[in-house]
């Protein structure tokens, strides 16, 4: 086995709200390998974001109340405010859905993706600038050293998530964190984009966690995948043993739930019925149990917990780790 | 289903009645021009071109999908299509009827047969009406029912679309994404319409609401015989639940085919790239699969490119591409490609 890169062991962290605590990362643990990318997926509001905020300490106003987030030695999650600033400008870099949020409409676009060389390396504009414009040239983005000039709202939304790219790709961090990264484009651009992830990480060997909510999007990128429900992994394991033969109920009913554009024939969809829970009143036991079509009475009881099933993969379900294969009509 | 048009004595096209076995819907070189203005006389500068030409007919009990990439002009045409819109040129027959440029009480009229299913269940309700103020609002407008029959319609209507008939007095907010899109659901359905345009119905949904929301419409379709224009940007779910599916780019129809036909055969380029670019929930398929990236952004609608608007962006652009605009022409099977150096 190789040593993992970065290694997170049951977080916890949780918003206040006037409903109630708000259990957004409820025990995750999951590690991420050199080189590697690692597939989140799951639907809105399980936590997928709230994670990836959390390992860069970003999770304000919510408060990581447990575990660790191991990174070349030492606990994220207990290093000061000054080092962890550095570590984001270095070493860890973040991309979100919406490049707008990030991106500062007032200063000119080369002078943004400059920044961190700047801030965390100490180089002079000059410098920067130069390294800024060769970083945009290799995201793709035509006439880079003119593009430079123009501030982020003259470019198209494509365009903008591959500044967003290079502006994170500067300092060479070890990890790259892609939040939904193609979530708003159209999906010629998204094909753009995800051509640009591969591409990056091969170059780069940058390991990088993408976090999606669209299953297809995990097939053609990742070679692991995390599937989270309800702020807890529910399973883990290879992508192609994942879908091959998933070991968790929410994991084989949203397989069989979402049309294939391969689909030879026209054959009734089999939806997942009732509801995504509430994160402020968990059901009791495995929090998928109202909605799980494998059901046994100790699920509504005790909360199962990640376990080996199969050789390659991790599930947290009592029925498939008690042996019983998944299937039905 | 009535072989009459709701428009009466409205300008008929067919030298006899419209029947079952025409079109439903016919558009024909439909336009679709939006002004841009600028300056503090708010001059007309120019035109956003939204739908520039389109020719598309849409049977009775059929699903035509429409996709294209965002801004391509389908809630336009969508919106054209039951007269949400005024059209700038071309031709809507609806049932044999033109309506095209139909007002007053005739469109109201027209209202009573048509309707449409919005993208964000969140935006399209109002918070300050009930459930039951929601889906009754149509039935008033159009005077269909009064006190209790008009309880009881309502009731049926949150019945037929999956939500429990209590639910009537509780108000938008107290409903999740598929609830509430199941809430504009029925009131579309509450006025019996036979043409429904179903503009990305499900974009908002968390993806396990989805297949409930698709297999609703599915069951509802061939419970009241309806037929759907279905708009979605998503190709997958559009094939599942087209019998026929039309490709736009640019305010522009570039093919029209089969779900599976349009899969397996595509003719224009743009439908392969599009085709090529949507992820298939498979590792195995995926990793052998042939990537076909298109390069570069939509050109403007405001000025869209001469001759083929997809040229810009095309593999196998030509120059004759940028002199004569390609016709829709047959390619078998009621399959339409405009292009040029088609696909084989
Ligand atoms: N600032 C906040 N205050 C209160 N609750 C929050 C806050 N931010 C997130 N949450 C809650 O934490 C949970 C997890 O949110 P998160 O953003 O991680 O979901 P996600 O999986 O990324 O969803 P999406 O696919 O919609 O992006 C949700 O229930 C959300 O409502
Ligand atoms: N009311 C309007 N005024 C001006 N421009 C509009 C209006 N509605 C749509 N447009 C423009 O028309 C084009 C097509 O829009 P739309 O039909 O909404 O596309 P789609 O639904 O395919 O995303 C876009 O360029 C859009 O900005
Ligand atoms: S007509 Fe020309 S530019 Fe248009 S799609 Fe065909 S080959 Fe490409
Ligand atoms: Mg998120
Ligand atoms: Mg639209």
């Amino acid at each position: 086995m190789t040593q993992a890169l970065l290694e997170v062991q049951d977080l916890h962290t949780v918003f206040a709200t006037k409903e109630g605590t708000v259990k957004a990362v409820d025990g995750v643990s999951f590690e991420l390998n050199p080189g590697e990318t690692l597939g989140i997926v799951g639907e809105s509001g399980c936590g997928k974001s709230v994670t990836a905020l959390s390992i860069m300490r970003l999770q304000r106003p919510g408060k990581i109340v447990g575990g660790k987030v191991m990174f070349k030695g030492q606990d994220l999650t207990k290093v000061t405010e000054d080092e962890m600033r550095d570590i984001r400008g270095r070493e860890m870099a973040m991309i979100f859905q919406d490049p707008m949020t990030s991106l500062n409409p007032v200063f000119r676009t080369g002078w943004q993706v400059a920044e961190p060389l700047r801030l965390h390396h100490g180089w002079d504009s000059k410098k920067a600038l130069t390294s800024a414009v060769q970083m945009l040239g290799r995201v793709g983005i035509p006439s880079a050293a003119e593009r430079a000039r123009d501030y982020p709202h003259q470019f198209s939304g494509g365009m903008r998530q591959r500044v967003m790219i290079a502006m994170g790709l500067t300092t060479t961090p070890a990890v790259l964190i892609a939040d939904e990264p193609t979530t708003a484009l159209d999906v010629t651009i998204q094909a753009q984009i995800l051509d640009l992830l591969r591409h990056v990480n091969r170059e780069f060997g940058t390991a990088t966690i993408l976090i999606t909510h669209n299953l297809g999007v995990v097939a053609g990128m990742c070679k692991r995948v995390i599937v989270m429900y309800a702020g807890r992994v529910v399973e883990a394991g290879p992508t192609m043993d994942v879908f091959a033969h998933p070991k968790h109920p929410y994991t084989w009913s949203l397989l069989r739930s979402i049309p294939r554009l391969d689909a030879e024939r026209h054959e009734p969809l089999k939806p997942i019925e009732g509801l995504p829970p509430s994160l402020v009143d968990l059901p009791s036991g495995c929090a998928f149990h109202p909605r799980c079509a494998f059901k046994v009475e100790r699920c509504s009881r005790d909360v199962p917990a990640l376990q080996p099933v199969g050789d390659t993969q991790l599930s947290a379900c009592w029925v498939t780790q008690a042996g019983t294969e998944l299937k039905g009509a | 289903m009535s072989s009459r048009g709701p428009l009466g004595e409205a300008a008929k096209t067919l030298t006899r009645a419209w029947t079952t076995a025409d079109p439903l819907v016919s558009v024909s070189d439909l336009k679709v021009w939006f002004p841009v203005s600028s300056g503090i006389l708010q001059r007309t500068i120019a035109h956003v071109h939204a739908v520039d030409g389109v020719d598309l007919e849409i049977k009775t009990g059929e699903t035509v999908g429409l996709v294209g990439e965002s801004g391509c002009g389908k809630s336009t045409l969508g919106r054209a299509a039951i007269r949400l819109l005024e059209p700038t040129a071309g031709k809507i027959l609806f049932k044999g009827d033109d309506i095209t440029h139909l007002r007053g009480e005739r469109l109201r009229a027209l209202r009573r047969d048509m309707a449409m299913i919005f993208q964000d269940p969140y935006a399209s309700l109002d918070p300050r009406q009930t459930v039951g103020d929601i889906v009754g609002e149509p039935i008033d407008i159009h005077h269909l029912a009064k006190g209790k029959e008009r309880q009881d319609r309502i009731r049926e209507m949150l019945r037929v679309v999956g939500l429990n008939p209590r639910f009537v007095d509780r108000y938008p907010h107290e409903f999740s994404g598929g609830q509430r899109q199941r809430v504009g659901i029925a009131r579309a359905l509450a006025v019996e319409p036979s043409f429904i345009v179903c503009d990305e119905p499900i974009s908002a949904l968390d993806v396990s609401i989805q297949a409930q929301i698709i297999n609703l419409l599915e069951r509802l379709q061939s419970k009241f015989n309806l037929t759907y224009l279905f708009i979605a940007h998503d190709l997958s779910v559009v094939k599942h639940i087209s019998n026929r599916i039309a490709v736009m780019y640019l305010g522009k129809i570039m093919e029209v085919a089969g779900g599976t036909q349009l899969y397996k055969r595509p003719r224009h380029p743009y439908t392969g790239s599009l085709l090529s670019a949507i992820p298939i929930p498979d590792p195995v398929v995926e990793t052998r699969r042939e990537r076909l990236i298109l390069q570069g952004d939509v050109a403007s609608p405001v000025n869209p490119p001469s001759g083929c608007r997809f040229r810009t962006r095309c593999p196998r652009a030509r120059e004759h591409c940028a002199e004569e605009v390609p016709p829709l022409e047959e390619y078998g099977d009621e399959h339409k490609a405009a292009c040029f150096y088609p696909l084989d």
